[in-house]
């Protein structure tokens, strides 16, 4: 890794040390004691300072009924599967038609231009709308206009809406993917004869999408969030059920039980991302060690979704 | 009389301001072996990169076996198959296995099936010392070996002309031989090659004809011995003089 230093033989200068074994070295031993006995001593003042607060009794009592907590919990894992249907059937329509939307503005060609304004324009004003407005005007407005052969079901309508709004997301996303595929591998491509769909199909896209697949899983935390807004156009879901709940016992703890579930959801996901991007980063400072000549074998960071083919 | 296996006429590119080719005219028959040598952004990769139609030209015309690839409606696509190019930095796709890597395009561009691609780029593998790679990924390869794949790849579309553009420019010295190795090989078999290059002692042994480029003009062309002991053009033997300075002649 670094050559010997002159003058201090087995040595290795702090600046010389990757960065992986220098943050080892850093929370070896004592730091880590001390860090342990600090954070044990501020949560802990922090509980005294809240549960001595003026208020918390009323806090406690509004808040956190353990009764009401357990009666509601049932019916509100229950109603979550609402929310688990809306967002699975969305995401797999969100790849899919956020992917096109991205193909469409990334074909070059003065003939493609309409292609690539109808897609800029689309990804412009559903990025550009407040989504819960357009879960009112296509939940409410569209059935409302009684068109024969148009389904009026507000979850069908939840699914239209939602998937609209984050395909304009989720196709930035993908097109920042492709354009950080090195134009070289896409000329490479053409130079054996293939046509632009061709090279974006089995070249571009599969490196691309390997690459977004963490700021896409980000997106869908927040659309997975997003489906309680489907409540509004007359789904009943985890938070419309919250709701029932807090009427019928004027208390305000469903709502915290709700939170719950959505914390049991999203943390793993977040936290899957974070780890996600940390190994890409690791692979990305492994193949730069390569290329300045380091031609080291790299078993260890080889390509998590597979080595790939081209349609295997 | 046969067409010339390529025919380039007054090719002129520019990059904004920058005049890259100025005029560049060149002829090669079929079987021929032309290198061109020259300073960087003197404009030889720039010249190849035009005779594939990566880049579009401004001005000029380049007829491929006497047919005109430059005149309008070409079907760029039906002539970059007939025109194999090799890249300085490889280019090969990083997310596929070598055989892929070398399979695609005569699946995808020529329709062979699977395994008549596979079997094809196998022989082609094997003959090129690469058979046990062919299903490793090319990050685990060697630039020498990366090189070669490179090479198998735009061989397996059967090219009437084969583009290297510095091939070996990229490559650590010790890999270098074995990458020039294949292109005698290809030169023994005939193919018609237009090389871009700066291993002179290489240009000198395998050329028919070396060109030499100066600020996007042909200045001078002619057989290798010609050229490298006794240039005519005052610019040519300058820049010979810095190669013989740097040792690399």
């Amino acid at each position: 890794m670094s050559g010997p230093v002159p003058g201090a033989p087995g040595a290795v200068p702090p600046d010389l040390v990757p960065p992986r074994r220098r943050r080892q070295r850093t929370y070896s031993g004592r730091s880590l004691a001390i860090a342990a006995a600090s954070t044990v001593v501020f949560f802990t003042a922090l509980a005294v300072v809240i549960v001595n607060a003026p208020g918390w009794t009323q806090v406690q009592r509004s808040f956190l009924d353990g009764e009401i907590f357990l009666e509601a919990l049932p019916d509100l894992i229950g109603r979550f599967g609402v929310n688990v249907r809306l967002f699975l059937i969305a995401e797999v329509l969100i790849l899919a038609f956020g992917l096109v939307l991205a193909v469409m503005r990334s074909l070059p060609g003065p003939v493609l231009f309409p292609v690539r304004l109808l897609a800029t324009v689309y990804v412009d004003l559903f990025r550009a709308l407040p989504g819960l407005l357009v879960i009112y005007i296509l939940g409410l407005g569209v059935p409302a206009l009684r068109l024969p052969g148009v389904p009026n079901d507000p979850f069908f309508w939840g699914v239209v809406a939602l998937t609209l709004l984050y395909s304009a997301y989720v196709s930035e996303v993908y097109r920042a993917g492709i354009e950080s595929v090195h134009p070289s591998q896409a000329a490479a491509a053409r130079s054996l004869g293939l046509t632009q769909l061709q090279a974006m199909r089995h070249v571009v896209l599969p490196q691309a999408v390997r690459r977004v697949i963490p700021p896409l899983l980000n997106d869908f935390i927040g659309l997975q969030k997003d489906t309680v807004l489907v409540s509004f156009i007359g789904v009943v879901e985890i938070f419309r059920e919250s709701q029932i709940h807090q009427f019928a016992r004027f208390n305000f703890t469903p709502y915290l039980a709700t939170a719950l579930v959505f914390l049991v959801l999203t943390i793993p996901l977040a936290r899957f991302t974070d780890w996600l991007i940390a190994r890409q980063r690791d692979r990305r400072f492994a193949s730069s060690v390569r290329a300045s000549g380091d031609r080291a074998r790299r078993g260890r960071i080889m390509g998590w979704f597979g080595r790939g083919g081209t349609d295997r | 009389m046969t067409a010339p296996a390529l025919l380039v006429e007054d090719l002129w590119k520019s990059f904004g301001d920058l005049d890259v080719l100025r005029g560049i005219g060149l002829e090669m028959a079929e079987h021929e072996i032309v290198c061109v040598i020259g300073a960087s952004g003197s404009g030889k990769s720039t010249l190849l990169r035009c005779i594939n139609l990566i880049e579009p030209i401004d001005a000029g015309r380049i007829f491929v076996e006497g047919e005109e690839i430059t005149a309008d409606g070409t079907d760029v696509d039906l002539i970059r198959r007939r025109i194999g190019i090799v890249f300085q930095s490889f280019n090969l796709f990083p997310h596929m296995s070598v055989l892929d890597n070398v399979t695609l395009a005569p699946r995808k561009v020529l329709r062979q099936s699977r395994s008549a691609a596979e079997e094809r780029a196998t022989a082609l593998l094997e003959q090129f010392g690469l058979a046990d790679k062919r299903l490793e990924i090319p990050d685990r390869l060697s630039g020498g070996q990366q090189q070669r794949v490179a090479i198998v790849r735009a061989l397996a579309m059967d090219p009437d002309l084969l583009l290297l553009d510095e091939v070996t420019s990229a490559l650590d010295p010790e890999l270098v031989g074995e990458v020039l190795n294949v292109i005698r090989d290809l030169a023994e078999a005939g193919m018609t090659m237009l090389i871009a290059t700066h291993e002179m002692g290489f240009a000198r042994e395998i050329a028919s004809r070396v060109a030499f480029v100066d600020d996007g003009r042909i200045l001078e062309a002619g057989p290798p011995d010609e050229i490298f002991s006794a240039p005519t053009e005052p610019r040519t033997g300058e820049f010979l003089q810095r190669i013989i300075e740097a040792g690399r002649l």
